[in-house]
């Protein structure tokens, strides 16, 4: 995809932290009960995550995944301290390397972003300043957080965006957004949020306005990039695909909670609660038997119940009974691995999942 | 869009010959030189270009255009109270009231107009910016209190609002364009402040901010440029009815009072009472007025035409 490097800046021997070597045990990031709820003019106060926990290791490669509406981008933009300051309402910790993002002061919080953390978005048309050209919005972050000349950045924005994969960089570098193709944007996206060479990248669903082919290079490129650098990376996406080609570990998400969380082995192997169950059935599969139909998870992710009442799937689970309308449903580990799930009727772990 | 990375691709050295280098990407154009070539496919945005270009040369080649010095009254003898010559070999519209070329009086009148719109357009331009940008920018009370002072001053009727000024001032010179660009001042501190907070949302910024980007910095490089396209173009617009105001408030004895300047406006007062014998000492000032008024709005909306991101591709 891209020539091999011999850039030593960028290339660190195996996976770490950019800042020292890795230490296994260190953890990165760690989301603990977010809670962000928005209150509309008038209206009631919607939860729109919900308790959510989790937590991401130097280098390590998290998946978030849920349907449209199931609070993935506002868990991403409350970790970044993006969400408005009106109206909405965050609560938890967001801790990375252990200082907490959500009670850090704007200035601090800013010296951060861009430099340790940051996001690529899921919109690349829209995330671009459609009036000033490309280079100067890679360069625009390399001099707020690097101390380094116009003239120097400018070289190290050519490099950044060769290095992701944009052919002719120099000339990229003068053109507006909207000269680029909806891939390309996403590169040289995906090379601003790299610029610093971050310790966590965020990326909310960064291929989902690609066409397909696109997508598999954009995918390949953060991953390679990702792994080269030793970032760690939270992948937000409803594409269980992405997860599958992707991600160490993953989190499935429904209506604002986490409902299932396991290694990404194990929950591929093992799925177990219904709704991560009802998402593998509904992906096309290679080893199906020919004939086999897909099985789409009936409704929408609009018919859902308060968590407080019912489990929020049940009304487009297959299981579900009388046992499921209990309020507050806990996560529970479940067999012997690392693998809590939110459900009371669990897919039996013997059902062969491939 | 290409599905092939052309980086990667392994092309055969005659296809790339054909090709060239690199595969063809879509090939756009900047933004502005993208508005400029739909101006020039739009006739409206034609005619209102050449006007207002033949505006702006005859302003600044009066004294070049005009056949004789402005507002000398050299033929005053020739002028009685019930007569004003007209068209005659020396003089190709005849006379004004005051005895001067009629033709060098709206020559240099083009000047008179084109400053007192360009100035006062420019300082209402500025103070709405400020207004409006200081409230966009800040937000929060900053904007509620700005806004408010701004609503005030929109609730007063703008030709009242600029006779006031004028009327506070004095006859001193400048006096007519403070008048007029106080009351332009309100309706760009609107826009801007409007356009802004539209950007504000928009991921691009929110992109800017989860790069660490100071507000500053995100205001100044990617919410202001963005906002500023409306703007221009209202002020194209609001150059039109400057120089329709500046005849307004000449006409209300509040203009420019020496009378050596060449004015539209004031033309136009001074011609009112002979009407009846010579109705070209109204009617050519007003149509000067007319015309470039015309001129600017066609320019100002084929602008807003051209920069209107829907109309874009
Ligand atoms: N600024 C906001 N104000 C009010 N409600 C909001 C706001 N942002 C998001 N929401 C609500 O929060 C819920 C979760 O939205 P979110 O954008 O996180 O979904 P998502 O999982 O990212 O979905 P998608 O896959 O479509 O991006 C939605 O019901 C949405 O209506
Ligand atoms: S708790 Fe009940 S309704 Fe919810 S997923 Fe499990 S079985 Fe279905
Ligand atoms: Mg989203």
């Amino acid at each position: 995809m891209t020539e091999t490097r011999t850039d030593a800046t960028l290339t660190r021997t195996g996976r770490r932290g950019s800042r020292g070597p890795v230490n296994r045990d260190e953890v990165l990031l760690e989301i603990k009960d977010l809670r962000v709820t928005f209150q509309r003019r008038g209206g009631p106060a919607t939860a729109a995550v919900d308790g959510v926990s989790f937590s991401v290791k130097p280098g390590e490669i998290v998946g978030v995944v849920g349907e449209s509406g199931s609070g993935k981008s506002v868990t991403s933009m409350a970790v970044m301290g993006l969400l408005p300051q009106r109206g909405s309402k965050v609560t938890g910790e967001v801790l990375y390397r252990g200082e907490n993002l959500l009670t850090m002061g704007q200035r601090q919080l800013a010296d951060l972003r861009g430099s340790e953390l940051a996001m690529v978005f899921q919109d690349p048309m829209s995330s671009l300043n459609p009036v000033i050209p490309v280079g100067l919005q890679v360069t625009e972050v390399l001099r707020r957080h690097q101390d380094i000349s116009r003239e120097d950045a400018r070289v190290e924005a050519e490099d950044l965006l060769r290095r992701c994969g944009i052919p002719d960089p120099r000339r990229r570098l003068s053109e507006y957004p909207h000269q680029l193709s909806g891939g390309m944007r996403q590169r040289a996206l995906i090379a601003i949020a790299l610029a610093c060479k971050p310790a966590l990248l965020i990326c909310d669903e960064p291929t989902t306005a690609l066409d397909v082919t696109i997508q598999a290079q954009v995918l390949e490129l953060l991953k390679e990039l990702v792994n080269d650098l030793g970032t760690a990376m939270v992948m937000i996406t409803h594409d269980l695909g992405v997860v599958a080609g992707l991600c160490d570990s993953v989190n499935v998400m429904y209506a604002g909670r986490i409902v299932e969380a396991a290694g990404r082995r194990e929950l591929f192997a093992h799925p177990r609660h219904r709704y991560t169950e009802g998402l593998l059935n509904s992906i096309p599969r290679l080893d199906a038997p020919r004939g086999e139909p897909l099985q789409p998870i009936p409704g929408t992710p609009r018919d859902t119940i308060a968590w407080s009442k019912a489990c929020a799937f049940a009304p487009r689970c297959l299981h579900a009974d009388d046992e499921c309308v209990v309020g507050d449903l806990p996560l529970v580990q479940l067999g012997r691995v690392n693998h809590p799930v939110r459900c009371v009727h669990p897919a039996p772990e013997e059902e062969p999942h491939g | 869009m290409t599905a092939l990375d052309p980086a990667q691709s392994a092309r055969p050295a005659s296809l790339s010959a054909l090709m060239g280098d690199g595969m063809s990407d879509e090939q756009g154009t900047s933004l502005w030189r993208g508005a400029f070539e739909r101006l020039s496919r739009n006739p409206a945005a034609i005619i209102g270009t050449l006007i207002v270009l033949a505006f702006v040369l005859v302003a600044i080649f009066a004294p070049l255009l005009a056949p004789y010095e402005p507002a000398k009254s050299q033929w005053i003898d020739q002028v009685t109270p019930s007569d004003v010559p007209g068209p005659s070999p020396g003089h190709p519209l005849g006379l004004d009231p005051f005895g001067s070329d009629l033709l060098t009086q709206l020559i240099y009148g083009a000047r008179q107009s084109l400053i007192i719109g360009v100035v006062s357009t420019a300082i209402g331009l500025l103070g709405g910016a400020l207004l409006g940008g200081v409230a966009g920018a800040f937000g929060g009370r900053v904007d509620t209190f700005v806004m408010r002072l701004v609503d005030i001053m929109l609730s007063i009727p703008s030709l009242l609002l600029a006779v006031s000024v004028a009327a506070v001032m004095g006859p001193r010179p400048g006096a007519i364009m403070i008048a007029i660009a106080a009351a332009q001042v309100p309706v760009f501190a609107r826009l801007l402040r409007g356009s802004m907070l539209a950007q504000r949302g928009q991921d691009y910024v929110l992109a800017s901010f989860s790069l660490g980007l100071r507000r500053r910095t995100v205001v100044m490089s990617h919410v202001v440029p963005n906002s500023l396209g409306p703007v221009i173009v209202q002020a194209t617009l609001t150059l039109a009815t400057a120089i329709i105001e500046v005849a307004a408030l000449s006409y209300l004895g509040l203009g420019a009072s020496d009378p050596a300047i060449a004015e539209w406006g004031r033309m136009l007062v001074k011609a009112q009472d002979r009407l009846q014998t010579d109705p070209q000492l109204m009617l050519l000032p007003g149509l000067c007025i007319a015309v470039t008024a015309l001129g600017f709005t066609l320019f100002g909306e084929a602008l807003r035409e051209a920069l209107d991101p829907k109309s874009r591709r």
